[in-house]
C-alpha cells in the first residue's frame, strides 16, 4: 500500500478492497485487512464494503457479526485472550479466567473503562500439552501460572 | 565432536508451543553465548514437556537438552553443550535414542523437528518431492488408485476414504476444480495440523499439489484458523519459496500441471472446521453449514468439484506416493490403515505428538507415553477426539485406537486428540461445558443444535441442582437423541457424545437427591 497523508476511512477501505480485487470470495481477507489497519471494523465501513463488493449491507453486517474475530469497536491497548477449552481447563484455565475477570473488573469480550485491556475468551490456541495458554496481542504463552497472568495484566503504558 | 572454536549447529524450535515457553529467548541466549554458533529454528520433535528442547549437532548425531530455560544456557555452554557434552542434568543424550521418540512410527511427521521448515534444500535432502515426482510420472487415475489402495482415510475426524473422494472429483466434468485443505483445527486437544504446518509446510504443499494432479484441479486453498498466526506466516513463506523453486505455479516441475495455492485465514469460528461451513467461509460468507447432498466433491467451492481434506490427510499423501501404497497399508489394524498422529494434552506429564500405527491402546498412550497426569494425581477421565468426543474412564484404557473399535464403544477417534483430566474434574461441569460450547459456536442454521444446546445447559443445571431430577434426566436423554438424529452436521450431532458419556461413566457427579427414591 502506498502511504499518503491521512486518508479518510472511505479512502482506506476502498484502497484495501482494491488490493483484494482479484481474490475469490474476498470479503474475509478484506475484513482481516481492515482489522489489521484500523483495529476494528467501523460500522461506517459497512456501506462502503457493500458498495465495493456489490453486496447488501445486511450481507456484510452478517459476515462481520458471524465471526468472533471481527469487532466493531476499538479494542483496548492490550488484548488478552485466555483459552477456555478442555485441555486448558484440565490444568487450571478456569482459575486464570476468574482471576483475570476479578482483577480487571470486566467480563469476557469487554474492555476496562480506562481502555487499557480487552479481555477475551478463546477456544483452543493449539497449545494443549503446554497449557494453560494465554495470548497477549497475538503472542502465545504456555504453562501460564496465576502470577504470570497477573504480570500480563499489568498496564505497561 | 566439534572442536572448540568451530561453528556449532544448534537447533532451537520455532514451533509456537516451544515459543510459548521461551524458545525465542533461549535461541537469543544461545546466539549470544560467546562462541560462533549457527542457530537453526526447526519444528518441534513433539516432546512438548521437554520444550524448549535444544539440540546440538555432533558427529555422533544430534544431542538433546531440555527443558532449557533462557537462564540455563550459560551453564549449559560452560558444561560443553556446544560440543555435545553429556555432563549436565538437562542432557537427554542422542535425540533419536529417547525411547519416547524412538518407539514411534513417524511417517507423516518424519521431517518435523528434523529439518529447517523453510529450507527447500533441507526438504529435498530429506526425501521431499519424491512423491510428487512419482505422481507426475503416473496418470491421475493411477495416483487416485494408489491413494485408494493405501487405505488412507480422512484424518479430520470423519475417516472417509480419501481415494474414493478423489475419484469422485476426478470423474466430475468441470473446467475448474479446487483442492481445499481444512486447517481449521479447532478441536481442543489437537495441535498436529499446526505442528505439521509450522514444522514441515512443504509436505502439505506437496500433498495438495499431488491431489491437484490426481483430480485435475488448478487452484488450492489452505483454510487456517486465525488462532494460528505462526502457522499462517510459515505457510505463506513456504508457498513463496515453492513458487520460486517451480514447485507451484505454471508447469510444476516442468510437467503439464499448473497449480496455484493460497492461504486463507478463518475468523475465529469453530464451526468453520465443518467442511461445508469452511467452503461458505472461503466464499466470503457467514460460515453456515450446507445440507448434503450435494457433496462438495461434486458441488464444493463456488459450486465446483472440490477435494476437501484435512492437513494430516494431505500431508500423508507424499509418503504414500513416494514409498508406494503397500508400505502405508501394511501399518494399522482392520480398516484403520497407516499411522495416526495422536496428540496428548491436558493434564498430562509427557504431552506431545505420538505418531504410531492404529491399534495402540488408549491406556498405552496415556500411561506409557503420557506418564499419567502432570499434577501427579490419578487420571479420572480422558476425552478423545475433541470437544465433541466421548469422556472415557480408566476402565476403558484397553480400547484400541481405531475408528471402528471406538465407534463400537460410543466414542470416536476423531482427529486423534487425547485430553487427560485428573481426579479433581467435575464431569457434570464438563458435560455442561459441551452444551455451552455448542451454544456459543453453533452456526444457527438448524434448530436441534441452535436451541438444543441452550436447553441442554439449562437441563443439566436443573439436574445438578436436584430439581425434578428424574424427569430432567429423561428430558436430557430425549434432547440428546434429538440433537444426534436431527442436526444438520456433526456440531449438533456429536455434542451429545461428551454429555452422554459423562453421564454414563460418571453418574455420581450429576448430583443425587432424596428424590432419587421417588
Amino acid at each position: 500500500m502506498t502511504s499518503s497523508p491521512p486518508q479518510s476511512l472511505e479512502d482506506r477501505v476502498r484502497s484495501i478492497v482494491a488490493e483484494h480485487r482479484d481474490d475469490r470470495g474476498a470479503l474475509l481477507p478484506i475484513l482481516h485487512a481492515v482489522m489489521e489497519d484500523m483495529g476494528h471494523v467501523d460500522p461506517a465501513a459497512i456501506p462502503i464494503l457493500a458498495d465495493e463488493l456489490n453486496l447488501s449491507r445486511a450481507d456484510v453486517y452478517g459476515v462481520i457479526t458471524f465471526y468472533h474475530d471481527f469487532r466493531q469497536t476499538p479494542p483496548g491497548r492490550k488484548t488478552v485472550r485466555i483459552c477456555r477449552a478442555e485441555a486448558c481447563q484440565a490444568v487450571g484455565a478456569a482459575q486464570l479466567a476468574d482471576n483475570a475477570k476479578e482483577r480487571l473488573g470486566v467480563g469476557f469480550g469487554e474492555t476496562t473503562p480506562d481502555g487499557s485491556v480487552t479481555l477475551e475468551q478463546v477456544f483452543c490456541l493449539g497449545n494443549c500439552a503446554t497449557g494453560p495458554s494465554v495470548q497477549v496481542d497475538g503472542r502465545l504463552y504456555g504453562r501460564v501460572s496465576p502470577a504470570q497472568l497477573d504480570g500480563m495484566l499489568e498496564v505497561g503504558a | 565432536m566439534t572442536a572448540s572454536g568451530q561453528v556449532a549447529t544448534v537447533y532451537v524450535p520455532r514451533d509456537s508451543a516451544a515459543r510459548s515457553v521461551g524458545a525465542d529467548e533461549v535461541a537469543d541466549a544461545v546466539a549470544a553465548a560467546g562462541r560462533p554458533v549457527r542457530v537453526v529454528r526447526n519444528g518441534s520433535r513433539g516432546m512438548l514437556w521437554l520444550e524448549p528442547l535444544v539440540e546440538v549437532e555432533t558427529p555422533a548425531g544430534r544431542i538433546a537438552y531440555g527443558p532449557v530455560a533462557p537462564e540455563d544456557v550459560e551453564g549449559l555452554v560452560a558444561a560443553g553443550m556446544l560440543d555435545g557434552a553429556a555432563d549436565h542434568p538437562l542432557c537427554l543424550g542422542p535425540t533419536e535414542d529417547i525411547d519416547w521418540l524412538r518407539d514411534q512410527t513417524r511417517v507423516t511427521f518424519t521431517r518435523v523437528g528434523v529439518v529447517d521448515p523453510l529450507s527447500a534444500g533441507d526438504y529435498v535432502a530429506h526425501g521431499g518431492l519424491s512423491g510428487l515426482r512419482r505422481a507426475l510420472s503416473l496418470s491421475p487415475e493411477q495416483v487416485v488408485a494408489e491413494v485408494t489402495e493405501s487405505g488412507l482415510r480422512g484424518r479430520g475426524g470423519a475417516g472417509f476414504p480419501a481415494g474414493i473422494k478423489w475419484k469422485t472429483v476426478l470423474e466430475a466434468g468441470a473446467e475448474l476444480k479446487f483442492v481445499c485443505c481444512n486447517a481449521d483445527e479447532g478441536d481442543s486437544g489437537t495441535f498436529a495440523d499446526r505442528m505439521l504446518m509450522e514444522g514441515d509446510p512443504f509436505t502439505l504443499i506437496e500433498g495438495m499439489t499431488i491431489a491437484a494432479w490426481a483430480v485435475g484441479a488448478s487452484e488450492g486453498y489452505i483454510y487456517v484458523r486465525s488462532e494460528y498466526p505462526d502457522a499462517i506466516a510459515t505457510l505463506r513463506a513456504a508457498i513463496g519459496t515453492a513458487y520460486d523453486q517451480g514447485w507451484l505455479g505454471k508447469r510444476v516441475l516442468d510437467s503439464e500441471l499448473s497449480f496455484d495455492l493460497f492461504v486463507r485465514v478463518g475468523g475465529g469460528a469453530y464451526i468453520c472446521g465443518e467442511e461445508t461451513s469452511m467452503l461458505e467461509s472461503l466464499e466470503g460468507k457467514r460460515g453456515m453449514v450446507r445440507a448434503k447432498p450435494p457433496i462438495p466433491a461434486l458441488e464444493g467451492l463456488f459450486g465446483k468439484p472440490t477435494v476437501v481434506n484435512n492437513v494430516l490427510t494431505l500431508g500423508s499423501v507424499p509418503m504414500i506416493l513416494a514409498d508406494g501404497p503397500a508400505a502405508y497399508a501394511d501399518l494399522g489394524v482392520g480398516r484403520s490403515r497407516g499411522t495416526q498422529v495422536f496428540q496428548l494434552g491436558g493434564n498430562i506429564a509427557r504431552g506431545g505428538i505420538v505418531e504410531t500405527a492404529f491399534g495402540i491402546t488408549l491406556g498405552d498412550l496415556v500411561e506409557r507415553y503420557g506418564g499419567g497426569t502432570r499434577s501427579g494425581r490419578p487420571v479420572r477421565a480422558v476425552q478423545v477426539g475433541g470437544p465433541l468426543g466421548a469422556y472415557l474412564p480408566t476402565s476403558r484404557f484397553d480400547l484400541p485406537m481405531d475408528y471402528e473399535a471406538f465407534a463400537a464403544a460410543d466414542a470416536m477417534v476423531g482427529h486423534g486428540g487425547v485430553v487427560v483430566f485428573d481426579d479433581t474434574v467435575d464431569m457434570a461441569g464438563q458435560a455442561r461445558f459441551a452444551m455451552e460450547f455448542c451454544a456459543a459456536e453453533s452456526c444457527g442454521k438448524c434448530t436441534p443444535c441452535r436451541v438444543g444446546a441452550v436447553r441442554g445447559v439449562e437441563v443439566i443445571d436443573r439436574i445438578v441442582a436436584g430439581v425434578d431430577r428424574k424427569k430432567n434426566l429423561k428430558v436430557l436423554g430425549d434432547l440428546c437423541d434429538l440433537m444426534t438424529e436431527g442436526s444438520l452436521c456433526a456440531m449438533g450431532g456429536l455434542t451429545p457424545m461428551p454429555v452422554k458419556s459423562a453421564l454414563a461413566h460418571f453418574p455420581d457427579d450429576f448430583g443425587t437427591t432424596t428424590e432419587e427414591g421417588r
